[in-house]
């Protein structure tokens, strides 16, 4: 296949970037979109200019790294699969194919595709554990939990963090991460002990880092290459303003 | 509690309640209006706006609405505009990727509730001007009353639909956006309250759209009832 690139070259985080095309031939179908990002960068460095950065590391769908709005959509065409898992058969010869960075206010550009997600982990540092006894491992299925809430948990502990629901959202909101984190822990009875505090301090953490509002339109779900529902959404809004209202009530006492 | 209403949740949380409530009036609303259809003396009509306009519960009634309506417009306002300064890393403003495809991943309704309640509230405007204004405060000729003090609004609210062709189209114009607004505001209200799971979802999910379409269709179908009723 020839393809025509049209890629996003940001040499700095503060630089102004621009689209810069290129044109590769010799692509395989067989080849996924993440092989075909690194021949161009083959070709690059033969000619002596600077590869593209763009971010990787597991290339099988479990890190999260590979963020790229492929033409238009948040890890390409297709649905619940991440950059590295897009196959080159989804491309025609001949096409047109542009690449941008997450466009995310609160996940900075670090150079041309690379962005940096640490807004996500600094969520996760306000909220995003259980407390843990020393001591002794517990007998493994000391603990009984039902099996729709097992499953719902595991569902949400799907999230990989790559931030791609973040991308899709008109608002730029991190809701559907943050609803996924609160979810896998608010389901367990491991998860009880820090309980409605942990969605509060979550999500006024998610404000205060420049995220937005959720206006319930589903681009999150649809791109989210773990499938992760918007029912999450919805418990942690019940979570959140149960914690609200918790508040309210500690106040006037 | 401050914390909690300054939050992007808490922001969420008053829209979905003020709107929840403005659905509820509409309900009565549109239920007073369909007298028009029902009855074509008036009389019926008549009095139920009689009715709604002195009944001492609509009185206490009344400012509440004007205030969620208020509320929630201003909300609004500071929600979608807060979200076009925070969301894009490139300052590119409007145009924040080159290409973006989300038609077949959300609803386009879903991502234009701005625009549409900017629809809903001139449409209101000219609204409350025609209505609203004369019965409460100027006046109007047709309005005479009838010897129980009884205002024929009924007389008010035909002859317009039936003189200005622009005007029914104006109210079928409001009542789409209307419908399209609900079409995806129901359902998130309910999300927004945290009232989804697997199965809930769907059944909010169809109740919106049926709420929508009775409130939408009504309100387009009542003019429309009108003027097409006075050509044949
Ligand atoms: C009588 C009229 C109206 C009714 C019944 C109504 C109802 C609703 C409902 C039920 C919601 C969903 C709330 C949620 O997502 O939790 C909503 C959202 C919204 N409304 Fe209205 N609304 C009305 C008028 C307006 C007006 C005049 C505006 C402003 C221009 C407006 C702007 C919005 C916006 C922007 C949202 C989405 C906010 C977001 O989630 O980002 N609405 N409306
Ligand atoms: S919710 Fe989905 S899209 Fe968002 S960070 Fe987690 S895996 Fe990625
Ligand atoms: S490189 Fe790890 S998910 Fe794509």
């Amino acid at each position: 296949m020839k393809l025509t690139l049209k890629i996003w070259r940001q040499r700095l985080p503060k630089e102004k970037g621009k689209f810069e095309t290129y044109y590769i031939e010799n692509v395989s179908r067989d080849m996924t979109f993440l092989e075909m990002m690194d021949s161009l960068n083959e070709k690059l460095i033969q000619e002596d200019k600077d590869p593209v950065a763009f971010d990787h590391d597991c290339r099988e769908g479990i890190c999260g790294c590979c963020s790229m709005v492929i033409n238009g959509r948040p890890h390409g065409p297709g649905t619940e699969i991440t950059t590295c898992q897009l196959n080159m058969k989804a491309f025609k010869d001949g096409d047109t194919i542009v690449v941008e960075p997450w466009r995310v206010k609160s996940f900075p550009v670090i150079k041309d595709l690379i962005v940096d997600r640490s807004a996500f982990e600094k969520i996760m540092a306000a909220g995003g554990f259980v407390n843990a006894d020393v001591g002794s491992a517990p007998d493994a299925n000391s603990i009984k939990i039902p099996k729709d809430k097992s499953d719902e948990a595991f569902d949400a502990a799907a999230c990989i963090g790559c931030g791609a629901c973040v991308a899709a959202c008109k608002n730029s909101s991190a809701m559907l991460f943050v609803a996924a984190k609160v979810s896998q822990f608010a389901l367990l009875p491991q998860g009880k002990t820090e309980g409605l505090k942990r969605a509060w301090d979550m999500v006024m953490k998610m404000d205060e880092l420049g995220f937005g509002s959720c206006t319930n339109t589903g681009d999150c779900e649809a791109e989210c290459p773990q499938g992760i529902s918007l029912t999450h959404i919805a418990r942690l809004n019940r979570e959140f303003i149960r914690a609200g209202f918790h508040k309210a009530a500690a106040e006037n006492k | 509690m401050s914390n909690f209403i300054q939050s992007s949740i808490g922001k969420k949380f008053i829209m979905s309640i003020t709107g929840l409530f403005l659905i509820l009036f509409l309900l009565v609303h549109l239920a007073v209006n369909s007298m028009i259809v029902f009855d074509s003396s008036g009389e019926l009509f008549n009095n139920a706006a009689h009715f709604m306009t002195t009944n001492p519960i609509i009185k206490i009634v009344e400012p509440i609405l004007a205030a969620g309506l208020i509320i929630h417009l201003w909300w609004a306002s500071m929600i979608t505009l807060q979200n076009q300064i925070k969301r894009d890393n490139n300052n590119i403003g409007f145009k924040r990727y080159k290409i973006r495809k989300n038609n077949s991943t959300s609803k386009w309704v879903s991502r234009n509730m701005y625009i549409l309640g900017t629809l809903i509230i001139v449409f209101l405007v000219i609204h409350l001007a025609n209505f609203f204004w004369k019965m409460k405060f100027t006046g109007d000729p047709l309005l005479a009353h009838d010897s129980n003090g009884v205002e024929n609004a009924y007389a008010l609210v035909t002859s317009a639909f039936i003189s200005w062709k622009w005007i029914v189209a104006l109210y079928v114009v409001g009542a789409i956006a209307l419908g399209l607004h609900l079409y995806h505001g129901v359902w998130s209200a309910f999300q927004t309250l945290g009232w989804s799971n697997k199965k809930w979802r769907r059944i909010f999910n169809g109740f919106g759209i049926f709420v929508s379409i009775i409130l939408g269709g009504g309100f387009a179908f009542i003019p429309l009832f009108v003027m097409i009723k006075s050509m044949i």
